[in-house]
């Protein structure tokens, strides 16, 4: 754990992974963590074990911010129930990692507070939402983090910053304390440097929680098929996947020698089609903005959060709401209002609704010929910080491949499988709902045939 | 589908959030872009399809109606911008009588 907080110390000029540092509350936890292996009862796998937390899952009295102004100060007076799993568990919390405001972008620029820059090139972005999450593993800050993803956030930045991330299956972990961007989309997971750490502290936080009705009560069993190996499994190739727009060409031929390495296993390859990939990222701007337009409409300045007195309520709302949110927050509260206010809700969210289902369904019929889905996790390798900030389309266009496993509330796992440019690229391995075991299994397959 | 200044405003009410002068147009450009993207949603023949608000079918589960303890006021209160006497303070939302 000291060892841990000197990487900290050494590596955040550099990187700036983090927004606070819990360096009391990582030495109680790590004296208890020791009494309890000099006792050896309460050990877990995870005990003594320092990890990093993404800034939008609240841990009782440390300031939680979600990356943003509008929450500046804010101590929640409860933990999230993975929090509350991992204390349980015997952990030890290092501190709160950066991310996009309110979990909404893709390169962590959108901060309230500061960038974070990836570790393997401090010019370029380390992805994002959860950015500060994959740069303190990928650093060696941290040995493992929690990230969110609702479009990405989880396995784009573990693609950009080398190392493994995991979105859960919707429903596999509870979301009680989590700050909320789009209920029906987002999942909490776990970054490691290798899957077996993934599987393990997935393993520790699923499960059904009576604070979270979305929250499935079904076996916790993602550790079950690890090492089975990909022998005899059907891998997917989607081709669409590979014709995105902005797909480069580094990329492409990195993920495809991977695809060998598979192959190689004795996995086999079989081409499928998501026909409506095209449409995925239309409907997810249009679902996540929606839901994120009602979620945020709580920071009123009434209960917590930053107020700004204005002569009357009114003034104080437009106030408070206009120095607290970012521009990328303030752009997604107004395409969500627009596209569901009056008389422009059925030719968008009711639409993107329909495209959603189509989106599902593609997945549903892609996987009666496969067990699992292969491709990149990101078109692009990490670029340089502000490549993207002034064309919002374009940063959107990252989540691309990564965004249609929210939609259909799929398990997926981004697992490192070389460089282009020098720089990380990481694999998708998409399973149906509940197969978290698979992909994780697949994941780990390449991992043992790659090393 | 190209957006007005007059839309963001309208919009920016809605959703309570204050804009600086100038500020209209640069949304109205920006969310125009998106949207002409959004667009493409309109390709697809939806009549028949049935949305999906979620994508996990999941059954409602019932708890037992018990009492628990909730927050206390204190802590409930700990975040508060302003608080006064056990309550939130707010500003006044009537203006008083002549």
């Amino acid at each position: 754990m000291e060892r841990h907080l000197a990487v900290i110390e050494r590596e955040e000029p550099r990187i700036g992974a983090f927004l606070r540092v819990t360096e009391d509350l990582a030495r109680s936890q790590a004296a208890e963590a020791d009494r309890r292996l000099a006792s050896g009862e309460g050990v877990t796998p995870l005990t003594g074990i320092p990890l990093a937390i993404k800034d939008v899952i609240c841990v009782a009295g440390v300031e939680t911010t979600a990356g943003s102004r509008i929450l500046s100060g804010f101590r929640p007076p409860y933990d999230a129930t993975v929090i509350a799993r991992l204390r349980e568990a015997g952990a030890v919390f290092l501190g709160m990692t950066n991310c996009d405001e309110f979990a909404m972008g893709s390169s962590t620029e959108n901060s309230g507070y500061h960038p974070t820059r990836n570790p393997h090139d401090p010019s370029r972005v380390p992805g994002g939402s959860s950015g500060g999450s994959a740069a303190a593993v990928a650093s060696g800050e941290a040995v493992y983090a929690l990230g969110t993803d609702t479009g990405g956030s989880i396995r784009q930045p573990a693609a950009l910053c080398g190392v493994v991330g995991m979105k859960p299956t919707y429903g596999r972990v509870s979301r009680y304390g989590l700050i909320a961007f789009a209920s029906s989309l987002d999942q909490i997971g776990p970054f490691a440097t290798g899957v077996r750490d993934a599987a393990l502290v997935l393993q520790a936080v699923s499960g059904p929680d009576p604070r979270d009705a979305t929250s499935a009560d079904r076996p916790v069993d993602v550790l079950s098929e690890l090492e089975a190996g990909v022998e005899g499994l059907r891998l997917g190739v989607p081709r669409e996947y590979f014709q995105v727009e902005g797909m480069e060409p580094g990329v492409k031929a990195t993920v495809e020698r991977a695809l060998l390495v598979l192959e190689r296993a004795g996995a086999e390859l079989v081409e499928v089609s998501l026909p409506h990939t095209d449409y995925g990222l239309a409907a997810y701007y249009i679902i996540a903005p929606a839901e994120c337009s009602s979620n945020l409409a709580r920071f009123d300045s009434v209960r917590y959060g930053l107020r700004v007195e204005g002569e009357n309520l009114l003034e104080t709302y437009l106030r408070t709401r206009r120095q607290g949110f970012g521009p990328e927050v303030r752009r997604r509260i107004m395409l969500g209002t627009y596209a569901l206010s009056a008389g422009y809700y059925d030719a968008y969210y009711l639409r993107a609704q329909k495209v959603r289902t189509l989106i599902a369904r593609d997945f549903e019929q892609a996987f009666l010929h496969c067990d699992a889905i292969v491709s990149a996790t990101s078109p692009v390798v990490a670029f340089p910080l502000g490549a993207k900030l002034a064309d919002p389309l374009a940063m959107y266009l990252n989540d691309v491949l990564t965004l249609g496993g929210n939609l259909a509330g799929l398990p997926g796992v981004s697992v490192p499988c070389g460089t282009s440019e020098g720089l990380p690229v990481g694999l998708q391995v998409l399973a149906p709902q509940w197969r978290d075991a698979t992909a994780l299994r697949v994941a780990r397959a390449y991992e043992v045939a790659r090393d | 589908m190209s957006l007005t200044a007059e839309d963001v405003r309208h919009v920016a009410m809605l959703a309570r959030l204050g804009l600086e002068p100038g500020e209209e147009e640069f949304y109205a450009a920006q969310l125009g872009a998106i949207l002409a993207h959004i667009d493409r949603l309109r390709e697809l023949d939806t009549e028949a399809i049935p949305p999906t608000a979620q994508a996990v079918p999941l059954p409602a589960r019932m708890r037992e109606d018990e009492p628990r303890p909730g927050l206390s006021q204190e802590r409930a209160l700990a975040n508060a911008p302003a608080a006064r006497e056990g309550y939130f303070v707010v500003g006044a939302i009537q203006e008083a009588e002549p």
